[in-house]
């Protein structure tokens, strides 16, 4: 019986769920996903066991709220036969536009793995856990994405030629 | 491949593209505070309160006040063994705390001479249970009594220790008057609040 109150929780993890919102729905829906992703986990904190990492149980929710919310978003969008798995390839005034735009046009496996990597730290045996698929699967679709992001955003850091190197498997 | 150094530049720069700004959280946060007590997840709510005794934590259930304790019994571990007794689903939710805040304002700015609050006792239980209730039933603002008294009203006038014990362990201080248990030679004794803390509540109460 060790468990911390919540508002540890809340206050820990906070900003980093709101982020990963932030990064797999876009700033309309991210408020309402950390409300929902908080309320579902307070609701069922008594039973989560204690040695849980607190982390990846948190994204774990945000991820299914945000299946939720993209699921209800195409139920309300007209219906089209062959959904492009990216839109049309930014141009070069793209890297004006601001990460939160880039991110919305990546595919979505792709911005999960990149947010759940990068941004909540989790290692991709967990992102792969929460994605379903292997872990060399979510490092692929993580390292693609973020091809992607630096293709297109100015705001990156600038990788050494070392740094990086992943182009081959961009769809 | 990756290096160490430039998964922490994309980390940062993610991070930083996506900023998560203080009022947002706290809009955020207040919304969930409302939505927990709405559907009935708020198990323990608190705030602190600034008084004349130093920030005092206030806590609730949904049975009323639970908790109030001085800065010197540490806030975090007052935290913590709430989340161990009762639940920790705990937020910090100043709302369900209204009352009780207005009425230790009224009760330091010595406009209050006692409280007309729901008090949740589950901290509390057997003999130190009831030695609290006549605390809080029979010894009125401005009195005091000796711990030899106070044990006669509780029923075993030979529990002098126990009653200091009681006092001692008080979930609900201020509230539950144990600040006006005194010494049978009429000095202070010990307080859970320190020394201050019961001459500034005895000092008030005979002042105002």
């Amino acid at each position: 019986m060790k468990k911390q109150p919540f508002e540890t929780l809340v206050a820990g993890h906070g900003p980093t769920v709101l982020r990963v919102c932030l990064a797999v729905l876009g700033p309309s829906e991210a408020d309402d996903a950390w409300s929902e992703t908080f309320l579902s986990a307070m609701k069922a904190y008594p039973d989560l066991p204690e040695d849980a990492n607190v982390e990846a149980w948190l994204v774990t929710i945000a991820h299914r709220k945000a299946i939720d919310v993209i699921r209800a978003a195409a139920r309300r969008a007209i219906p089209v036969d062959e959904l492009p798995e990216t839109s049309a390839a930014p141009g070069a005034d793209a890297r004006d536009l601001d990460l939160v735009e880039v991110m919305a046009q990546l595919p979505p496996k792709q911005k999960q793995a990149v947010a759940y990597h990068y941004l909540a730290g989790l290692p991709y045996a967990d992102v792969a856990a929460i994605l379903g698929g292997t872990a060399d699967a979510a490092r692929r679709a993580s390292a693609d994405g973020i091809a992607t992001l630096r293709r297109t955003y100015r705001g990156m850091t600038e990788p050494g030629t070392t740094a990086f190197s992943t182009t081959g498997e961009s769809r | 491949m990756n290096t160490p150094e430039a998964r922490r530049d994309l980390s940062r720069d993610l991070a930083r593209a996506l900023p998560a700004t203080p009022g947002q959280l706290a809009a955020l946060h207040k919304r969930l505070a409302a939505a927990a007590a709405a559907e009935g997840v708020l198990d323990v709510a608190y705030r602190t309160l600034d008084t004349p005794v130093g920030t005092l934590l206030l806590a609730a259930t949904e049975l009323g006040l639970v908790r109030v304790a001085y800065a010197s019994e540490n806030h975090d571990s007052v935290l913590q063994t709430l989340a161990d007794r009762i639940s920790p689903r705990i937020l910090d939710a100043p709302a369900r705390l209204d009352a009780v805040a207005t009425e230790l304002d009224e009760y330091f700015a010595g406009q209050r001479r006692s409280f007309d609050l729901s008090l949740d006792w589950r901290l509390s239980a057997g003999f130190r249970a009831t030695v609290l209730h006549h605390l809080a039933a029979d010894l009125a603002y401005g009195q005091t009594a000796s711990y030899g008294r106070v044990a006669q009203l509780a029923g075993n006038p030979r529990a002098v220790r126990a009653v200091g014990t009681a006092c001692a362990t008080n979930p609900l201080p201020v509230v539950v008057p144990c600040h006006r248990v005194v010494r049978a030679d009429g000095s202070m004794g010990g307080y859970l609040g320190g020394p201050d803390a019961k001459r500034t509540l005895l000092t008030l109460e005979t002042t105002a």
